[in-house]
């Protein structure tokens, strides 16, 4: 099989690797998200205060859910197109003349458009002028034939027009605590009205929109899904027990989930895992791990601050030609120019005619911490294309888990062939929710050249190295009883300079004048460790390291630093002193510093505090500078 | 003279038990000789033979004995012969003592440099060990490597014995072995000196370093485990990733008789306004603008120096933590060590002591660190405990970099456990697989040293490179050479492995079937081909049913569009011209594209039509700058126009200029043979003519 050339990959460094990118998303695979917000008087009801939580109404928790989305949305993924809509409104804002539904927008924004800055602040305090503006009221009462929610549906729906179904992905995203929409109509009434609302929905995903549902729920009060929005959102009778474990209690609870939704998964590459000789599977590779870097940066006219283009040119640094992009490169080796072909170059780097290939297993043991040049890569099967992948790959992932092995596998793609390893992992939930998928990590290899013998670098073979005793270690270990940090994750910790990064552009998006003040949530917690208990391990394990020399090794490694400055000061003093012999105007001005020595002329530089660099002629013409002055 | 120029001397053994892996000595050597040339050029080499028939050495002339030890070239700088020498190494005849060659390897390095350039004199020995060391005339084999190794210390020389153990020989002698095993390994605990076996080929051209990089320290300081205590250290990276050489652009428009010629190719990147393309626009008249969704903010440097997060340099502890929290994928980039302060007793016990305590209770210390002032951003990692078991070795710390809550993406995939019954592996096969997975071992084991360790494998796509420099730089049309043989272990299973495992690979095999899907149309996309991120099909794929998750998109796998049809002429296009699995649908659909604006604009009565025809052919013209087909749309909006004066159909073009439309141009798509400005104006000037 041959695998497809690609000049651009072959010279591609890591900034541009495709794996990379695959983080932040660009406008050909953007979403249409509609976000349906129930506004009933129900919503506005206080959640029943639990703990310390603030007494805050099911509409505070959905509308800060969106607001915390959308903000991530704007950062992430920019191209995403988003509206906002409530329904069982007092007033109707929506171009299809339905009652009971709102559409919320601002400035000259389209209903559903980019998320903007100005978006998500009148957003976030938009319940101050809700009542009067937009108003509560229950949409669907005995005896009417007004149906809010149909009506809800139907505008997202054609809100979600724009655009082919083939080229975006479109949901909709329903937040309400009523779980029985209906339950006051009766009889023929409720079914016909059940059953035209279902319709719609399923018109609805028909055109390819999916309909989520983010039921708000009360402790102790059950979110019935089978009453209605199960037969909306179209899932099964075993699933739904499943369904409600998966929605938590809380607001912060609500927040992750939709976090964990709003991004659906992307594959980065499909890949053939070949196995043995003539047995291949089928995996797809995604990126879960990617550092998040601050979004690309434009250059604009500083008058105009319209965007500039870029224009990149060849030219023949010999003849000063304008030339096409070359396609040969070249190597200065012996002497010679050594030449080489694009294609020539591919070829080299094509050291594998397989993408994955199994090479072995080896204990977990033999992975160790300096094994890890780059972010990790998750693998999941699929059958797409070859029937019997997920089996194989299940019945691999077990034996692996089982057995405490990771495989070693030649991953050789051409942008970035490597030696990798493929670390089984079991799948971790936390009360019903996955933490951890279950499938592969690949983990990419140093090779013998990438890793450095440091700790041989300062040996010193007249003494042994000081290995600490047994006393010692113990006092180590309980100062580090004392500091821990009890279930650390690494996703308790945001990145300080991407927050600030995106609070002040927030800030200034909205010509506001007032930075916020971000809160570096990974400086140490200094409180914790004024704590008497801690100060006495950390004293104790310090006694025992140091005895009573501590400030004294301190001091004397700072005063090996601060001997060097002496040395450099004395060399100033002097400096100064020998300079003084000469008359320097004189000497410029007749010509005759030539004839000094350089030592010399250093002299002069030295006090002076001027660099020393460069060539006599040099230093001669630094004097005369300095002394025109 | 570069500041770290090393004196190497290298020692081979060349004794009939070598004769079996020289070519791979002579590969691994002249690859070191290579990188040398082109990254240290002021390094200095010897190459020092052993088991040879002849003798030539000075201390033979000296003193005496020494035999079989031959000087194939003295310590002098680097240059074409030696790499061409160590390619053809001579075999010898004699079973050669390494002792000696070591002494006379010594020798040179003294005589040449006497006390200077500490630490910066190496001597690499490659030997099978098989060959018995000569009796000495004054005390036991014993005091001889003890006095070597004084003199080792006292000359700051640095050993490095490569012993080769592949499969023995049948005439091995293991007492010898033994023995000499015992007085290779005296030299680590005596002096610089490190002794690495190695069982295969491959490992051998992992084992030496074939390129010395200066290790540089990142941060030199306080490691704060709180205000109260800081201990004294300096972090390096243990790993980093040799890049593949960066090559230059060639230009040929110099001529052939300069002999002075750079052949180089300046990239210039100049600012234009969209509008205005023919004014570059300077640097003082430009400002960064940072995007926030659809906005774009402008802040000058200056301004966004003054507000942006500054953190302090320091390396502070936020406390300890189980292993456990802590996933092994979540590592992010190369690996940090963290070393006492060299010489900081303290420092090294209080290192030493964590890191021991550390491996005891299974901890991990999580950090904070922002290694130099002015970075512009803090990193978190976990610092890990590397114990030292040489006792000339302090213990250390590795340092991985972790992610923060922005950089993890968490989605959502189904429980292998709820996946249909179809797919689970049944027991015989999970048995099978238990066996296929223990016998595949590529671990350590009592008799076998761990295969393909990453710290003694090569790269194999730099190895091919510098192989076929060296190739091109002897015939400059020489092609690419096949992967070599010893370099393909690494990225292809080990045959004989497998061959040896066969029974159980092949119950293994039998277990399983694998089958294309055959719901899958013939022209869908072909497996295997590799494809990059984003691409539209992503969204066809959906595995299984996933239960915990809602998710109704999965309906929208619809028939696949063929052609262009009239109730939604755009969107059948972008589906069209997007479709991967033939090149030919993108020629299709700009075909059926044009008709369709060609018969548009015929049936157009007063013009009724010609707004569909342009939103037609600006979808078109989108489609044609995506797909870089600019010719083709160029091609076809002169064929238009033509066509329109033609008819009277002038009023088309007049629309189409009005709206500013025109061709593509080579800003838009490279491919392009419209100019900027021509494509500006080719419906203003193209009516006037004729």
């Amino acid at each position: 099989m041959e695998m497809e050339l690609d000049p651009d990959e072959v010279f591609r460094d890591d900034e541009d690797d495709p794996e990379a990118e695959a983080v932040r998303e660009s406008a050909s695979t953007k979403e249409l998200s509609v976000y349906l917000v129930d506004a009933s008087p129900r919503m506005f009801l206080a959640q029943s205060p639990s703990g310390h939580d603030k007494d805050e109404s099911y509409f505070h928790v959905a509308i800060n859910c969106v607001v915390a989305s959308l903000k991530t949305q704007i950062i992430n993924r920019s191209y995403d197109e988003v509206a906002i809509c409530f329904f069982n409104t007092r007033e109707k804002k929506n171009l299809q003349g339905s009652d009971g539904v709102f559409v919320f927008d601002v400035g000259d924004r389209e209903s559903l458009d980019r998320p903007t800055a100005r978006l998500i602040k009148e957003l976030s305090c938009l319940e101050e002028t809700f009542a009067k503006e937009i108003g509560s009221q229950y949409g669907i009462v005995a005896g009417s034939r007004e149906n809010s929610l149909y009506n809800a549906l139907w505008v997202a729906q054609a809100l979600l027009r724009k655009g082919s179904a083939k080229t975006a992905d479109k949901r909709l995203l329903l937040f309400t605590n009523e779980d029985d929409p209906f339950g006051k109509m009766k009889g023929a009434y409720k079914a016909d009205m059940t059953r035209t609302t279902l319709q719609r929905g399923k018109d609805a995903q028909d055109l390819g929109i999916s309909i989520e549902l983010f039921p708000l729920i009360q402790p102790n009060i059950e979110f019935d899904v089978s009453l209605f929005y199960a037969d909306l959102i179209g899932i099964e009778d075993d699933d739904i027990a499943q369904f409600i474990s998966g929605v938590g209690e809380r607001f912060e609870d609500m927040k992750y989930q939709l976090r964990k939704r709003m991004f659906k998964k992307r594959i980065v590459r499909r890949l053939t895992f070949s196995i043995v000789n003539g047995l291949s599977i089928e995996v797809n590779t995604y990126a879960l791990v990617r550092p998040l870097v601050p979004g690309s940066v434009v250059w604009l006219d500083s008058v105009t601050n319209q965007p500039l283009k870029i224009e990149r040119s060849f030219i023949c640094a010999d003849t000063g030609a304008l030339v096409q992009e070359p396609t040969k490169r070249f190597f200065p080796y012996k002497n010679m120019n050594i030449k080489f072909s694009v294609e020539e170059l591919a070829d080299i780097k094509r050291v594998s005619n397989d993408q994955l290939r199994l090479l072995g297993f080896k204990p977990l043991s033999c992975l160790k911490d300096y094994h890890n040049l780059r972010p990790s890569t998750f693998i999941f099967p699929t059958d797409q294309e070859l029937i019997g992948s997920t089996t194989i790959f299940i019945a691999l992932h077990r034996s692996m888990l089982r057995l405490q092995r990771f495989a070693v596998a030649y991953y050789g793609i051409s942008s970035h062939p490597r030696l990798v390893a493929l670390i089984a992992q079991d799948e971790i939930k936390d009360v019903g929710v996955q933490v951890e998928p279950p499938g592969m990590h690949m983990i990419y290899l140093p090779y013998a050249d990438d890793v450095r013998h440091i700790e041989e670098l300062h040996l010193s073979p007249k003494t042994l190295a000081h290995q600490a005793s047994e006393e010692q270690i113990n006092r180590a270990a309980a100062l580090m009883k004392r500091m821990d940090l009890k279930d650390f994750s690494v996703c308790q910790l945001g990145n300080p300079a991407l927050q600030r990064h995106y609070g002040i552009l927030q800030a200034l998006a909205l010509e506001e004048d007032d930075l916020p003040e971000i809160k570096d949530e990974t400086n140490p917690d200094e409180e914790g460790l004024s704590q008497p208990g801690v100060v006495k391990v950390i004293e104790q394990f310090k006694h025992s390291i140091y005895g009573d020399r501590y400030e004294s090794s301190r001091s004397a490694s700072d005063e090996k630093r601060s001997e060097a400055s002496k040395k450099r000061k004395a060399n100033a003093e002097n400096a100064l002193k020998e300079c003084e012999n000469y008359d320097w105007a004189e000497l410029a001005s007749s010509g005759k510093l030539m004839s000094l020595t350089v030592a010399d002329l250093k002299c002069y530089l030295m006090a002076r505090g001027l660099p020393l660099s460069g060539k006599k002629e040099d230093l001669i013409g630094r004097i005369k500078m300095d002394l025109r002055k | 003279m570069a500041r770290n120029k090393e004196a190497l001397v290298v020692l081979l053994d060349v004794g009939p038990s070598m004769h079996h892996i020289l070519p791979d000595v002579e590969k691994i050597c002249s690859i070191l000789a290579q990188k040398k040339l082109i990254y240290s050029k002021y390094d200095e080499v010897g190459v020092v033979l052993f088991g040879t028939e002849e003798t030539e050495n000075e201390v033979a002339k000296e003193v005496g004995g020494y035999g079989h030890v031959f000087v194939l070239r003295n310590i002098k700088v680097v240059d074409g012969d030696l790499v061409e020498a160590l390619k053809k190494l001579p075999r010898g005849t004699f079973c050669g003592d390494f002792l000696d060659a070591i002494v006379v390897g010594m020798d040179m390095l003294i005589k040449k440099y006497g006390l200077t350039n500490k630490g910066k004199k190496r001597m690499c020995l490659i030997t099978d060990g098989c060959s018995e060391i000569k009796d000495s005339h004054e005390g036991s084999k014993e005091d001889q490597v003890n006095i070597i190794a004084e003199q080792f210390t006292r000359y700051g020389l640095k050993l490095e014995c490569i012993v080769f153990r592949g499969s023995l020989r049948p005439d091995a002698n293991e007492t010898v072995m033994a023995e000499n095993d015992r007085i290779l390994n005296v030299f680590p605990k005596k002096t610089y000196a490190k002794t690495i076996y190695v069982e295969n080929p491959t490992s051998l051209l992992g084992a030496i370093k074939t390129r010395n990089i200066f290790p540089v320290t990142i941060f030199r300081g306080d490691l704060e485990i709180s205000p109260q205590l800081k201990i004294k250290v300096w972090v390096y990276k243990k790993s980093s990733e040799e890049k593949f050489p960066t090559l230059k652009k060639y230009s040929d428009k110099a001529p052939q008789t300069d002999k002075f010629a750079t052949h180089e190719v300046k990239v210039d990147y100049e600012y234009k306004n969209h509008e205005n393309s023919i004014k570059y626009v300077p640097p003082d008249q430009r400002i960064k603008g940072y995007q926030y969704g659809p906005q774009v903010v402008p802040i000058s440097s200056d301004e966004w120096d003054a507000v942006k997060f500054k953190p302090d340099k320091g390396v502070k502890l936020l406390g300890f933590s189980d292993a456990s929290n802590i996933m092994r994928h979540h590592y992010m980039k190369d690996v940090n060590i963290f070393v006492a302060e060299p010489g900081d007793i303290g420092a090294t016990l209080a290192v030493s002591a964590l890191a021991r305590a550390m491996k005891e209770m299974d901890k991990v210390a999580i950090l904070r660190c922002v290694w130099r002032q002015g970075q512009g951003n803090v990193v978190i990692g976990a610092l890990t405990p590397n114990l030292s078991d040489n006792d000339l070795v302090a213990d250390s710390f590795f340092f991985n970099i972790l992610p923060f809550a922005e950089d993890i993406r968490e989605f959502t995939f189904p429980s292998f456990s709820n996946l249909p019954a179809s797919v689970q592996p049944d027991d015989d096969q999970q048995l099978a697989t238990d066996n296929f997975v223990q016998m595949l071992d590529l671990g350590p084991s009592n008799n076998q040293q761990e295969e393909l360790l990453p710290d003694f494998t090569p790269n194999p796509v730099l190895e091919r490179f510098y192989n076929c420099l060296e190739l091109k730089a002897q015939n400059p049309d020489a092609m690419v050479p096949p992967l070599d043989k010893t370099i393909r272990r690494i990225t292809e299973p080990d045959a004989e492995l497998f061959a040896r495992n066969k029974s159980i690979v092949d119950a293994f095999r039998r277990r399983f079937e694998v089958k294309p899907n055959p719901k899958l149309k013939k022209s869908s996309k072909r497996l295997g081909q590799e494809k990059p991120s984003g691409s539209d099909d992503e969204k066809v794929l959906h595995d299984f049913p996933t239960l915990n998750v809602i998710d109704t998109t999965g309906i929208k796998t619809a028939a696949q569009v063929e052609k262009i049809g009239d109730l939604t002429p755009i969107q059948d296009f972008e589906a069209l011209i997007s479709r991967r699995d033939s090149p030919e649908w993108v020629n299709k659909a700009i075909k059926e594209m044009s008709n369709k604006i060609y018969d548009l604009i015929e049936d157009s009565y007063r013009g009724d039509n010609y707004p569909k025809a342009l939103e037609l052919l600006e979808a078109l013209r989108r489609g044609c700058i995506l797909e870089q087909e600019p010719k083709q749309f160029n091609d076809f909006m002169r064929l238009l126009c033509g066509f329109c004066k033609k008819n009277d159909l002038q009023s088309f073009c007049d629309l189409l200029a009005s709206k500013g439309f025109s061709l593509i141009s080579k800003t838009e798509a490279a491919d392009s043979d419209a100019s900027d400005e021509e494509a500006r104006i080719f419906l203003i000037k193209e009516p006037e003519s004729e």
